[in-house]
């Protein structure tokens, strides 16, 4: 059974995944070094598909090369370069080695990526992916055939509280669940009152849905202006750059700020942990959790 | 004769009124009168992650969201409840099969209301 699963569903502690780096380069040593680096902290790790509209080894293949080097993997899929057909025989291929936890999500367009003049695919979206993972759990696929043994999987997904348009990201939330999602990844999001109103919302209309939202490990102001001008969906305050930029040291008050943002998701209605996002990749993550007050796992 | 001519009539009035790209099997009632098709992603159940902070769509910035827009027209026009209510509806994948047919058609015949045998299986927990 998956640690996410068991530690969402039949326990009230707090759960803390994170996103695996693409591989690119470095091969299976490179896994290795990754995994070892997180495992002591994370009870499942993203294995991503095709980030930011960027090829990469694929998410099945990076998912079954994390549980071989003993980390859980969640295994995202987006509708952006597959159709229904691939989406599922992914999830089928999933199940054949054993990962259970699968996220769908819509993804960035190509245009976001390095690759802008391909095609995109959207057969499906995010809200009919998790519904076709739900009917495969059935032992069915869409077309009504037989998967045997029926894929244990536990379904997650995505949504971006601090995104227009807000009042209706709630909604959409419970569609989701509606249609199978037992927890939701939120995207990074730095206006906490945005993330404070998602979260009270989505415990009113869907109490068993789990939230984790998500805070990025960077280095300074720079990272911020980053996300704020080339990720989609995603905006930086103002006042916020401008705290991290006329700080004396810029580094320190980033870091005081996504505690201070860490410590605020924690203490929302429905939220069951949180999602790390290191683009550092040194010390700042033991920083980070000692400070939050975890303890590595193992 | 008929299923020739209606598609031809069908584009002629929905395309200028709702950029209509004759998928065959319209929902515009359920979503503020506002065609999914247009959306750069096709999505039929709400808005990707991706939209700014202006309301704008991620692929197209000069274009307003159609979700943003499609959410801010079923709040605001005066829409039939039982429209309305539909907006929050999972819509069930395109069937590509039915691309430049006519959605009237389809409507009256039902054939838009058919989906794969797996899609509406319950859910086991739910």
């Amino acid at each position: 059974m998956s640690i996410l699963r068991e530690k969402l569903e039949n326990t009230n502690d707090l759960v803390f995944t994170a996103e695996f780096p693409s591989v690119d380069g470095g091969g299976m040593a490179s896994v290795v070094q990754h995994a070892a680096r997180l495992a002591p902290w994370f009870d499942a790790v993203n294995a991503t598909d095709n980030p930011a509209a960027h090829a990469h080894t694929s998410n099945t293949t990076t998912a079954i090369a994390m549980k071989m080097h003993g980390l859980e993997p969640i295994m995202q899929i987006v509708c952006r370069d597959k159709n229904r057909l691939a989406i599922q025989s992914d999830m089928a291929g999933a199940a054949l080695h054993g990962i259970t936890n699968i996220s769908l999500l819509t993804g960035d367009d190509v245009t976001a990526g390095d690759e802008p003049e391909a095609r995109r695919v959207f057969d499906v979206d995010s809200a009919q992916a998790i519904n076709i993972a739900r009917i495969m759990t059935t032992g069915k696929y869409l077309s009504g055939r037989t998967i045997s043994p029926a894929p244990d999987f536990y379904i997650g997904a995505v949504e971006n509280a601090a995104a227009p348009p807000f009042e209706y990201r709630i909604q959409r939330a419970l569609k989701k669940h509606r249609a199978g999602a037992k927890f939701l990844q939120l995207q990074i999001c730095y206006h906490p009152d945005r993330l404070e109103a998602f979260c009270k919302g989505v415990a009113e209309v869907a109490p068993d849905l789990k939230l984790i939202p998500t805070l990025v490990l960077v280095k300074g102001s720079r990272g911020l202006s980053f996300m704020n001008d080339k990720v989609p969906g995603i905006d930086v305050p103002a006042s916020t750059l401008a705290r991290v930029q006329n700080a004396s040291d810029p580094s320190v008050e980033v870091n005081k700020l996504t505690l201070e943002l860490a410590k605020h998701a924690l203490s929302l209605p429905g939220v069951r942990g949180l999602h790390i996002t290191d683009f550092r990749h040194d010390d700042s993550l033991n920083t980070f959790m000692n400070d939050l007050g975890r303890t590595p796992n193992r | 004769m008929l299923k020739k001519l209606l598609p031809f009539i069908e584009h002629v009035i929905k395309e200028p009124v709702w950029d209509c790209r004759m998928c065959g099997q319209c929902v515009l009632h359920s979503t503020g009168m506002t065609c999914p098709m247009t959306c750069p992603k096709t999505l039929r159940n709400g808005p990707c992650g991706g939209v700014r902070e202006d309301g704008h769509c991620e692929v197209k910035p000069e274009m307003q969201c159609i979700w943003v827009k499609a959410y801010d027209r079923t709040v605001s026009l005066p829409l039939p409840k039982v429209w309305k209510e539909h907006y929050n509806d999972l819509r069930p994948p395109v069937d590509m099969r039915l691309e430049g047919t006519s959605s009237w058609i389809n409507l009256v015949t039902k054939r838009d209301k058919q989906t794969p045998a797996g899609w509406s299986v319950e859910a086991v927990d739910h």
